[in-house]
């Protein structure tokens, strides 16, 4: 225990911290070489992220040679080959998972860089109160997701939905006429619909960073040289933000690629399996109907896309960069 | 009249730009404060069409978030004493009694803690190995920081699998320590790219004039740098807590009871006799109204916790 008395009033919390650490622990720490300190500060990250990222994927990895079933632990496990991602690859349930999950990844990212870029643009014309308006439209891309999808469900009701009584009320179609979240054809839109509401800003934070970059003096040269406002906003502006945009487009491809409580939260992947992404197709394998060695199989594949297309996609990133 | 500037736009421009951005922003709030709105409904006007945008406040959504009730047969309910309190008389306009207190208050509090005790652990752990990367030669850095990052590239479904396998063998399923070490392994990946940021830009001379006054390494980290680091530090936090605080897909997986945070038990709100609106949009305003607060206080470094540190403004 710390004596009240050896506390003087100049302390600092850092000086307190360092007086009830052991003598000898602080010795040792005093004593520590650069090179002992580098590795006490990164070992313990490392070792964290080992034990619950590189082991479980490895251990995943394992399972997908296998016909492991989580919820039958005592049933032998056996070795199957490729069995799994050979049935995997041929199976037309995960051609439609990857299939709404594109439809998904192309629409949300067209809308939000359609819509963000503008609103971006826009705030840069620096109109008074441009601070406070910015903050109010990036609240949504804070919320829990799972959270605010479950009560998008509520506005998406078909009589008493807010939604669909706006839609009625600009279309004059009925209000009940039409389900969002429970027809075919529509359902896939109302995902995009809130995920746009949602990451929208997201895009548009980042273009805005990228518009901020550009300085004065290239747009005043442009202005002296009698470029039109056309002729600059393709040849200074667009180029210039491109990097930004690229970043924001990878940022909003992975999470999206990985979506999964949003959706779930709205359609649980219904109607039908029309909005089954390949998260929601993959806890049905996995926590559903328990089998443990396909899904696994699944896991790895979807994790080699990603990674394999963000690998792709910076060097294509990093050339527009050295432009 | 000021300094003028040929590229600064015309007031027309700034007129139409604003007006516009401002429609987007009033529409993009709508939902939110929709949500808002229906906690104060009463069950009824929160379903009646046309949805009513001025409605009578009431508490019953709150009071129905947090008690669970029970309907009881008219002659029964005569033979009650009056109501005591407020929310009592509520419940009981409905022909209802409360039987007891609901989950609600417990997820909540599973949520602070587990967003709490991974926010500090991750902070912990980050700004050792973020000051460990930013000013020693680690071996193979670039590697090790490119491995990090691709962590979060993992959909969390797919990593849920071997963890709940994992989990169940070591006895952490549904626990919050479970729930700590988990959140704290992916928060890790934003806290060591945003804090190596924040420390790269703390000058090396400080700490070198530090060491030259005969402070060691650890000392001069502990004075010289923390207190330099300590807004970063704080916008990292903030960034993990609210990670944490809206995670949803491992929580859903691999909690079921003791350990289950708010988000995977507010959508099962169920109120007797259809769904409680109001009872779920009370549950959902109070847990997103701290995250709205901390997104005003740290617009400044908003762009920065979002891209990993890629964009800094």
């Amino acid at each position: 225990m710390l004596d009240p008395a050896q506390v003087t009033m100049t302390e600092t919390t850092i000086d307190k911290a360092a007086h009830k650490t052991p003598v000898a622990m602080a010795r040792r720490i005093r004593g520590l070489s650069d090179r002992a300190i580098a590795w006490w500060f990164v070992g313990p990250t490392i070792i964290l992220l080992l034990a619950v990222n590189i082991f479980p994927l490895i251990w995943t990895i394992y399972l997908s040679f296998t016909n492991f079933k989580a919820n039958r632990p005592n049933r032998d496990i056996k070795y199957v080959g490729l069995r799994n991602y050979e049935r995997l690859l041929t199976d037309t349930d995960t051609w439609i998972a990857m299939q709404a999950t594109a439809h998904f990844l192309f629409w949300t990212i067209f809308f939000q860089v359609l819509i963000g870029f503008t609103l971006a643009w826009l705030i840069n014309k620096k109109f008074k109160g441009n601070d406070l308006w910015t903050t109010i439209i990036v609240l949504p891309m804070m919320l829990s997701p799972a959270v605010v999808g479950n009560f998008w469900k509520f506005l998406y009701q078909p009589q008493i939905g807010f939604f669909n009584y706006v839609v009625t009320w600009f279309t004059g179609a009925e209000s009940s006429s039409f389900e969002m979240l429970g027809s075919v054809n529509l359902a896939p839109w109302s995902i995009v619909i809130v995920d746009t509401w949602m990451w929208t800003p997201f895009v548009m934070l980042i273009c805005l960073a990228g518009l901020r970059s550009i300085p004065d003096y290239i747009y005043e040269a442009a202005v002296i040289d009698r470029a039109s406002k056309w002729r600059q906003f393709w040849t200074i502006t667009l180029p210039m933000v491109l990097p930004f945009l690229m970043l924001a487009i990878l940022f909003r491809g992975i999470e999206n690629f990985k979506m999964f409580d949003l959706v779930v939260q709205l359609t649980g992947g219904g109607p039908g399996s029309t909005t089954e992404l390949a998260s929601i197709n993959l806890k049905r394998e996995a926590f559903e109907k328990w089998r443990t060695g396909y899904s696994s199989a699944f896991a790895i594949i979807l994790f080699v896309t990603v990674f394999g297309l963000a690998s792709i996609y910076v060097k294509a990133l990093n050339k527009v960069k050295e432009r | 009249m000021s300094a003028y500037s040929i590229t600064e736009p015309s007031k027309r421009v700034k007129w139409i730009a604003g007006i516009l951005v401002i429609t987007y922003a009033l529409v993009t709030i709508v939902p939110i404060l929709w949500i808002f709105a229906t906690g104060f409904k009463t069950p009824p006007d929160s379903i009646s069409y046309p949805p009513k945008v001025i409605f009578q406040p009431s508490l019953e959504g709150y009071v129905n978030l947090f008690t669970t009730r029970t309907r009881l047969a008219q002659e029964d309910l005569d033979a009650l004493p009056p109501p005591r309190t407020w929310y009592e008389a509520i419940v009981r306009n409905r022909n209802m009694v409360i039987a007891g207190p609901s989950r609600f208050g417990e997820r909540f509090v599973n949520s602070v803690i587990i967003g709490f005790g991974s926010t500090f652990l991750s902070i912990f752990l980050g700004t050792l190995a973020a000051y460990g990367f930013s000013r020693f030669k680690v071996p193979l850095k670039d590697d090790l920081l490119f491995f990090i990052l691709s962590t979060r590239m993992m959909p969390p479904v797919a990593v849920a699998i071997p963890i709940f396998l994992m989990y169940r063998q070591l006895g952490l399923s549904d626990t919050h320590l479970g729930m700590i070490l988990l959140y704290t392994a992916v928060n890790i990946s934003l806290a060591v790219w945003l804090l190596k940021g924040f420390i790269d830009e703390i000058p090396r001379e400080y700490e070198e004039a530090a060491l030259i006054d005969g402070y060691t390494r650890f000392q001069a980290f502990m004075k010289v740098v923390l207190p330099q680091a300590a807004t970063g530090i704080a916008s990292t936090a903030i960034f993990c807590l609210i990670f944490s605080w809206n995670e949803y897909a491992f929580a859903v997986l691999l909690t079921s009871g003791t350990a289950q945070t708010a988000p995977p038990f507010i959508p099962t709100i169920i109120g007797v006799g259809g769904l409680d609106w109001p009872a779920v949009a009370a549950a959902a305003s109070i847990f997103l109204l701290p995250v709205m607060i901390f997104t005003i206080l740290l617009r400044k470094h908003l762009l920065r916790g979002i891209t990993f540190g890629a964009v800094r403004k």
